[in-house]
């Protein structure tokens, strides 16, 4: 009886990673607990452990292959002295050694990108359909797989044409955010818990703790209400905080600092004490995490005045606009999204690419719907359009970037031009950030409107963990598209 | 508590005195404090004062004590009851009236009121509605002197009640681990509002709360601002000398109602009137003072001077206008 090793995923939101190198050769002896490879991501470095005894048999995937899909079998465990197929189609065993975090969920389940349209309940093995799934999405090209959609349409209108690009994941170029302002004003420092030795717990300060040492990258204990204080109190007294929240979830231990301190003593203090710090980290669904893992702060948010929100869906706008929210004198929720920290993009290659808060970004432009979204919704919004135009739908497609001050005026030109109007968040949607769009489109633009603005939200219940209920909970492309020929009256 | 053990508490062995000039100056600043607490409860009941007007009368001992031992720069935070901080601050105390009041030429142009002010001249840092968020605020001011290496200590006021909040222990915990320069001050005045401390601690020597994080504690009398004075010139000297956080529970006591709206049913009229006539920190110094020859006239000039200074501040806070509208929406952004 042999078993395949696979490849393990590392965290909810993996889909691929580096097997940086074996450590145990074919033909060498392990047990259950032996360490036999190490894999890479660019969030960790982790262990994989034999969960069986016997021989290693094969190794199917060398020591350095990059872009293993998560379940891909890497090797053959076989009993001592058996003889093994080249092809092997064995029960999955494979662990991974050691917890990340305690959002690691080490199952080989299936990370699907939110909106993908997997078939559901499906016969027979479901654990075993999905896996194969994963597999099937993940394995071709994978660099194709990160919204894929949108070579043009992340460019910032800001950029100067001619602009040369870099290739780079949202997570680098929030690191490169950081670490550009951090070189140019000596009074900007990062707080949070795991952000200095541990590297973030998304990687997303990576190599800043090495770069500007333990005064500048501050290790907290888990104290989100207390780092919180600490940093509006650092932040009144003149440095520019930029407090990581591990997950946005966390955030409402200390949102009592974000709104009663950050963002309301400017006005109490009459205009003499600003606040400028950044607040940020991952907001939203990330996979497989459930309810309390998983909620979209942005309308909660974005209802304060006091603060400035932003939330960007992909590497350029969330460099130009980090860089400009730790620039602010005032408070920032800066809104990221675990999913989207992964997926590449095209970055200007400017010495200091700083974007304007408060300005919406026509990501695609078109004549007859007008989606408008944020962060990851951007992604479904996409999709949709792709799908629409097939159908012979022309859409535009806004990115809103910044929540608050929410750029009204350009949503509204969209609208005046096409009559119609779906707005979508992954949020809630009672208050949403999708209901205050919808009502300023019908008092700013209602003579224009041909039909009654809709919207795709996440549904109207915690997030399950079950991952057929999770896709249900979150907005789909199917939804967005419907919702866009509604508008139009078609079917 | 200060009455059962007399006035002197432990952690005070010996009080040390002041000279002539140190016990003149605690008997001005306090009176000031005194006389403009006195008449902010006048201007709240004509209706002048609106909102929560918590009066700082019977505690005028901590802040001032704790002010003379401050040097220049040193920076103060403290929670609502902060018309005393930010007297003793050096702020002005028209300007302090006038926001009380709701006036324009106010510390926040009217737009905080009694409970938000802050004067960054002044190294007044609020002034915060928040019970409990002081401490993680003048812990981050205190992140800031660390981090710029000034030299420069916090002062971090806050209730007794206060110090049944979790964000406290967050920052006394941080505050240890990072050797912040701060000093923490319980204003132990026994009443959560209406509920009087053993109700609501499990451990009612404030002193010992940062012993789980090795912060020294010291409980006082912060009734007599001599031993208030030689306990933050010590605490000071600790977050000075970059030992990290002080830890002062000043046992104290407030006359007035925990607000003005405060019917003070949970306490006895004998009570209170004990500790006005057998521990008033100003008194204290009045009593001194007199024995040691200063005379009655100079106190009652140093008195009518306060009074002189009060009475400005109310004609000022009472004539000024009112915000224009147009203040609504400014200083929502910097």
């Amino acid at each position: 009886m042999t078993v395949d090793v696979l490849m393990p995923a590392l965290s909810p939101t993996m889909e691929q990673g580096k097997l940086a190198k074996w450590l145990k050769n074919e033909g060498d002896a392990v047990k259950a607990g032996d360490v036999i490879a190490e894999i890479e991501t660019d969030k960790a470095t982790m262990e994989v452990e034999a969960v069986d005894e016997g021989v290693l048999a094969r190794i199917l995937v060398p020591g350095g292959t990059e872009n293993v899909a998560v379940n891909t079998p890497i090797a053959v465990i076989a009993e001592e002295g058996e003889e093994v197929a080249d092809t092997a189609d064995h029960a999955p065993i494979a662990r991974v050694g050691e917890e990340d975090k305690a959002e690691t969920q080490a199952e080989a389940a299936a990370p699907a990108a939110p909106g993908q349209t997997a078939p559901q309940d499906q016969p027979g093995d479901a654990n075993k359909a999905q896996a194969k799934a994963a597999v099937d999405a993940a394995a071709p090209a994978p660099k194709a797989t990160s919204v894929a959609a949108q070579p043009t349409a992340t460019v910032a209108p800001e950029v100067p044409e001619g602009t040369a690009m870099i290739s780079m994941t949202m997570r680098e170029a929030l690191r490169d955010a950081m670490a550009e302002e951090m070189r140019r004003d000596p009074s900007v420092f990062v707080i949070g818990e795991e952000v200095a030795e541990y590297q973030g717990a998304y990687k997303v300060t990576q190599g800043l703790l090495q770069e500007f040492g333990a005064k500048r990258v501050v290790d907290t204990p888990i104290t989100e209400y207390g780092f919180a204080g600490v940093g509006v109190g650092a932040a009144f007294a003149g440095l520019r905080p930029i407090v990581e929240f591990m997950t946005f979830n966390f955030s409402m231990q200390a949102i009592d600092h974000i709104v009663n301190s950050a963002a309301k003593t400017l006005y109490m203090s009459g205009g003499q004490i600003n606040c400028p710090i950044v607040f940020r980290g991952p907001n939203g669904a990330a996979a497989r995490v459930a309810a309390q893992h998983s909620q979209d702060y942005s309308a909660w948010y974005s209802q304060v005045p006091g603060l400035i929100v932003i939330s960007p869906s992909n590497a350029s706008d969330a460099k130009g606009l980090l860089k400009a929210a730790i620039r602010n004198d005032n408070p920032v929720v800066f809104l990221e999204n675990e999913i989207l920290y992964g997926k590449t993009s095209e970055v200007p290659a400017l010495e200091d690419f700083v974007l304007p808060i408060g300005k919406a970004r026509i990501a695609r432009p078109g004549k007859d719907v007008t989606l408008v979204s944020f962060s990851i919704g951007m992604t479904y919004a996409l999709q949709a359009a792709e799908q629409l135009a097939k159908e012979g739908i022309d859409v535009e497609v806004i990115d809103l970037r910044t929540l608050r001050p929410m750029d009204i005026a350009t949503i509204i030109e969209s609208v005046k031009k096409t009559g119609r109007c779906v707005a979508i968040e992954e949020g809630w949607p009672q208050c949403g950030v999708s209901a205050e769009i919808a009502m300023r489109v019908q008092q700013e633009a209602f003579d224009y409107l041909d039909a009654p603005v809709l919207r795709v939200t996440g549904k109207d219940t915690p997030m399950p963990y079950a991952a057929n209920l999770e896709k249900l909970a979150l907005p789909s492309v199917a939804e967005v598209v419907a919702a866009a020929k509604a508008v139009r009256y078609r079917s | 508590m200060v009455e059962e053990s007399g006035g002197v508490t432990k952690g005070a062995p010996t009080v040390p005195p002041f000279t002539r000039d140190q016990e003149l100056t605690a008997f001005r600043d306090m009176l000031l404090i005194r006389r403009f607490e006195e008449k902010a409860g006048q201007l709240y009941g004509m209706g002048v004062i609106g909102g929560f007007c918590h009066l700082y009368i019977g505690q005028e001992a901590v802040v001032v004590g704790v002010k003379m031992a401050a040097r220049d720069g040193d920076q103060f935070t403290t929670s609502y009851r902060d018309h005393g901080h930010m007297l003793a601050s050096g702020m002005e105390p028209r300007r302090v009236m006038a926001e009380l009041a709701g006036k324009r030429g106010g510390y926040s142009k009217g737009k905080g009121g009694s409970m938000h002010m802050f004067s960054r001249d002044a190294n007044f840092y609020g002034g915060h509605g928040i019970v409990g968020a002081p401490a993680p605020i003048g812990a981050g001011v205190a992140f800031a002197n660390a981090y710029r290496g000034d030299g420069r200590v916090s002062l971090t006021f806050f209730g007794e009640g206060a110090s049944n909040q979790g964000q406290v222990y967050e920052a006394f915990n941080m505050a240890a681990l990072w050797k912040l320069p701060v000093v923490f001050i319980v204003e132990n005045n026994r009443y959560a509002m209406g509920t009087e401390i053993s109700r609501a601690s499990a451990q009612i020597d404030l002193s010992k709360r940062g012993a789980a994080f090795a912060i020294p504690g010291k409980q006082i009398d912060g009734m007599d601002v001599r031993i208030v004075k030689a306990t933050a010139d010590e605490a000071i000297a600790w977050c000075r000398a970059g030992n990290g956080p002080y830890l002062i529970e000043a046992q104290t006591y407030r006359y007035r109602g925990h607000s003005m709206s405060d019917p003070a049913k949970y306490r006895s009229k004998e009570e209170v009137q004990k500790m006005r006539e057998e521990h008033d920190p100003i008194e204290q110094v009045r009593i001194r003072l007199i024995a040691d020859g200063v005379s009655e006239e100079e106190l009652k000039k140093i008195d009518a001077n306060a009074r002189k200074i009060v009475a400005e501040a109310a004609d000022f806070a009472m004539s000024d206008k009112e915000p224009d509208p147009a203040e609504l929406w400014t200083d929502v952004l910097a």
